[in-house]
């Protein structure tokens, strides 16, 4: 499909970074304040999505239909995995257990495991709706062709 | 607490995820890494079965111990009866992976069917081992996507419209479910089992209960397809590749339908004479509507999906007549007696409907159609697939030796003791009839004098696949011997004990 | 009260939209209507009279809270539902590949 007007291609080329940065920070202090792994990983993935709206996906030269986000994303669920499996072999013995040191409440570095967590999954969510939206457009060029 | 517990979910899930990042590099990777993972499940089920005796075993996610004698971390409970349901829904799963070997080398992008067959597994795996509402409702979502995915596996026309309306219907049964836990924890301010059972045993609202009761009963309903639930099943069972039918109608609507309606109305709201009246009545209608709405199929697949339901039906009616007993006080030994054939008819069905299955994939494999009219004499150039298909057909009706005769013997027994002479006549009727379909099939599939003009190109079908369907049917003989005096003690009293016995079951959770 | 009646009729006009209109997008569209209500259902069950939302400062901590689980369990109510929305929209595109249109009353292959 083609791109849109040259106003949008700037105004996106502009903001897309802000978001890229808001998402992050949405991410990293998920045990702060509301939010966490799931709403800043569909923030991330907005920007991406941003982009490829404004430019059209004929600049991006989509041939196959395997994309590399899925990569991104079966590595992220497996960390996760390997993280909550991980406390078995320390400490006690039982599966999900918090066991880094929590510091005070409120500060960032705080609360054991959960940044850790709402990292891997922030990264996981994003990949995924960049994967569906990726493989919508291209299944969207077979038809038209 | 158990170690083993959480591996049931865990190494599926991580396995999924495995094939399909190292499966486009390495090939043959998907096929072999899934059997093993599936074989690895079988092992440690049955260790829990037979080291799960009377007892009940707890495993806390996270470690949270009890505060003031309120449960409040993840629990995750294994008893006798989750244990044969694990056994069942593995054994199977290993089997249709081994038959799967060779079936899906005629479809393109093999790396997704094997990582959605084990998120399924997976799934099911977490539905029958959580022991709270809401890890229910997140599980069952995990397997019916990937069911929903595995039915529209080969995107011709027919299939992706099965798969239309099983997604429709399913989304509607989420809805129902959503809005029964909402009303559960607005009464009783928690959302564990054992704990709801405390708090709704010191007095509740009649009307609301029956509310909920109706709600929980129609969502599970709808995954379980009985009558009136029961559209989207002739569609899905049918368009769907040969294991995944096997599958879905042999494990996924016992594991996330039956199985959860019999945990939460015994275990959970405490048993009223109305609402066991309308599960047996729903029960009845389902096992006669679906043998008589199987006239004038001649599509196999079509066929065995309207027996599914009618043969569920028989399971339902069974169980629903030992929540009467229960619920008037009298006659124990009757109730156990009504629901050990309930239970036991599960478990055959899993076999024998999955076998069925199987034989329907394995003469569409060789011959390329479905429809009996076509096909004929297959009894000399198919040796395995017709001696297989008789011994499933023969179970199914109710013939001795094979195990199918001892639960309908069971089930007719508890209903003329109880007596409810009307039901044990009917049961016996559908019986007869379905003996007459399966001749049917039986002579039209394999002993005909053959239309002409396939006589030659008809061979036998591939190793994995005779081997899963040999495999398959000699457990349907052993199953027999379960109906024996020493062996049914050890086996099914453990689970209707913990059924009818409403102390054992929380007394294990909230006393540890 | 009202607030719970309003959400049944959120619910009864999603109903609605599936059982009559022909197109396959607006079914889905309404589909997730209906999910919506389910979800505000369940979040309003949590509300306690004069409670503050449920973050904890450590200066001024408040006396009453609003109960925190129907929120957290909506959050992943709502994952769920967007995975099962994404689903039925590959589903509805291969759709229109195949039979070239987007009505339903076109789709019915399979009978009996």
């Amino acid at each position: 499909m083609k791109g849109m007007t040259v106003i949008v291609k700037k105004t996106t080329q502009l903001i897309a970074g802000l978001i890229f940065m808001y998402g992050i920070y949405i991410i990293v202090h998920g045990h702060l304040t509301p939010g966490g792994g799931f709403a800043g990983g569909i923030v991330l993935a907005g920007s991406f999505i941003l982009l490829i709206l404004a430019y059209g996906s004929d600049f991006l030269k989509l041939i196959k239909e395997e994309t590399g986000s899925t990569i991104y994303e079966n590595l992220a669920i497996l960390m996760v995995i390997f993280l909550s499996l991980s406390g078995l072999l320390f400490g006690a013995h039982i599966f999900f257990l918090n066991w880094l040191p929590k510091g005070t409440a409120g500060e960032l570095i705080s609360a054991g495991m959960l940044p850790l967590y709402n990292i891997f999954v922030g990264i996981e969510v994003a990949a995924s709706i960049l994967t569906i939206f990726l493989a919508l457009i291209i299944f969207k060029e077979e038809i038209s062709k | 607490m158990n170690p083993l517990i959480p591996l049931y979910v865990t190494i599926p899930l991580a396995g999924a995820f495995l094939i399909m990042v190292l499966g486009r590099f390495i090939s043959h990777f998907n096929k072999y890494f899934a059997s093993l993972i599936l074989l690895f499940l079988v092992v440690i089920s049955f260790l829990s079965l037979i080291s799960t005796g009377e007892g009940v075993s707890v495993y806390k996610a996270g470690g949270w111990e009890p505060v003031n004698g309120i449960p409040i971390a993840i629990y995750m409970v294994l008893d006798s009866f989750t244990a044969i349901v694990l056994c069942i829904i593995n054994l199977i799963g290993f089997l249709s992976v081994i038959y799967s070997i060779s079936y899906i080398s005629r479809y393109t992008s093999e790396n997704y069917f094997y990582a959605l067959f084990c998120l399924m597994v997976a799934g099911m795996n977490g539905v029958v081992l959580s022991g709270d509402l809401f890890n229910i409702f997140v599980f069952l979502e995990i397997s019916a996507i990937s069911s929903y995915a595995l039915v529209a596996f080969g995107v011709e026309k027919n299939e992706l419209e099965a798969t239309f309306k099983y997604q429709v219907l399913g989304l509607l049964a989420s809805f129902l479910i959503l809005f029964g836990i909402a009303f559960i924890y607005w009464n009783a301010k928690t959302l564990n089992i054992a704990d709801i059972k405390m708090v709704f045993s010191s007095g509740y609202n009649k009307s609301y209960h029956y509310l909920i009761q109706l709600l929980l009963l129609s969502g599970f309903g709808l995954k379980a397809a009985i009558i009136p639930f029961h559209a989207w099943l002739p569609d899905a069972h049918s368009s769907a590749p040969s294991p995944i039918s096997a599958m879905l109608s042999g494990v996924l609507i016992k594991a996330v339908g039956i199985y959860v309606i019999i945990r939460l109305f015994f275990n959970m709201f405490a048993i009223s004479e109305g609402m066991a009246i309308l599960i047996t009545t729903l029960g009845t209608l389902s096992m006669v509507i679906g043998v008589f709405l199987a006239i004038g199929q001649w599509d196999i697949k079509r066929l065995l999906a309207y027996h599914s339901i009618s043969q569920m039906g028989y399971v339902v009616m069974s169980v629903g007549i030992g929540m009467i007993l229960v619920s008037r006080g009298i006659r124990h030994e009757v109730a156990t007696l009504a629901i050990t054939g309930g239970i036991f008819h599960l478990i055959n069905h899993a076999a024998f409907k999955s076998l069925l299955f199987l034989n329907a994939g394995a003469i569409e494999y060789s011959t390329g159609t479905r429809d009996l009219m076509k096909m004929g004499g297959l009894a000399k150039s198919m040796p395995a697939t017709s001696a297989t298909s008789f011994v499933a057909s023969m179970s199914i009706s109710g013939i001795p030796p094979f195990n199918g005769f001892f639960s309908k013997l069971i089930i007719i027994i508890a209903a003329v003791m109880a007596r409810f002479y009307l039901l044990a006549t009917l049961a016996a009727v559908v019986s007869i009839i379905t003996l007459a379909y399966f001749l049917k099939f039986q002579r039209y599939a394999f002993y005909n004098a053959s239309p002409g003009n396939n006589k030659n190109s008809v061979k036998e079908v591939p190793f994995p696949m005779v081997f899963s369907m040999v495999i398959l049917s000699i457990i349907c003989l052993l199953l027999s011997l379960l109906a024996f005096p020493g062996i049914r003690e050890a086996v099914l009293s453990p689970v209707t004990d913990i059924l009818m016995d409403p102390s054992k079951y929380f007394s294990q959770i909230t006393g540890i | 009260m009202t607030v719970y009646l309003l959400c049944f009729i959120l619910f009864l006009t999603g109903l609605y939209g599936v059982i009559t209109r022909r197109n396959l997008v607006k079914i889905a569209i309404s589909l997730s209507i209906m999910e919506f209500s389910c979800f505000l259902f369940f979040a309003l069950i949590g509300y306690v009279e004069g409670g503050a939302a449920p973050i904890v400062n450590p200066d001024d901590p408040a006396k009453l809270y609003v109960d925190p689980l129907p929120q957290a369990l909506v959050l992943t109510a709502i994952v769920i539902g967007l995975a099962t929305t994404a689903m039925l929209m590959a589903v509805i595109i291969r759709l229109y590949r195949k039979y070239g249109t987007f009505d339903i009353r076109e789709i019915r292959n399979l009978r009996g």
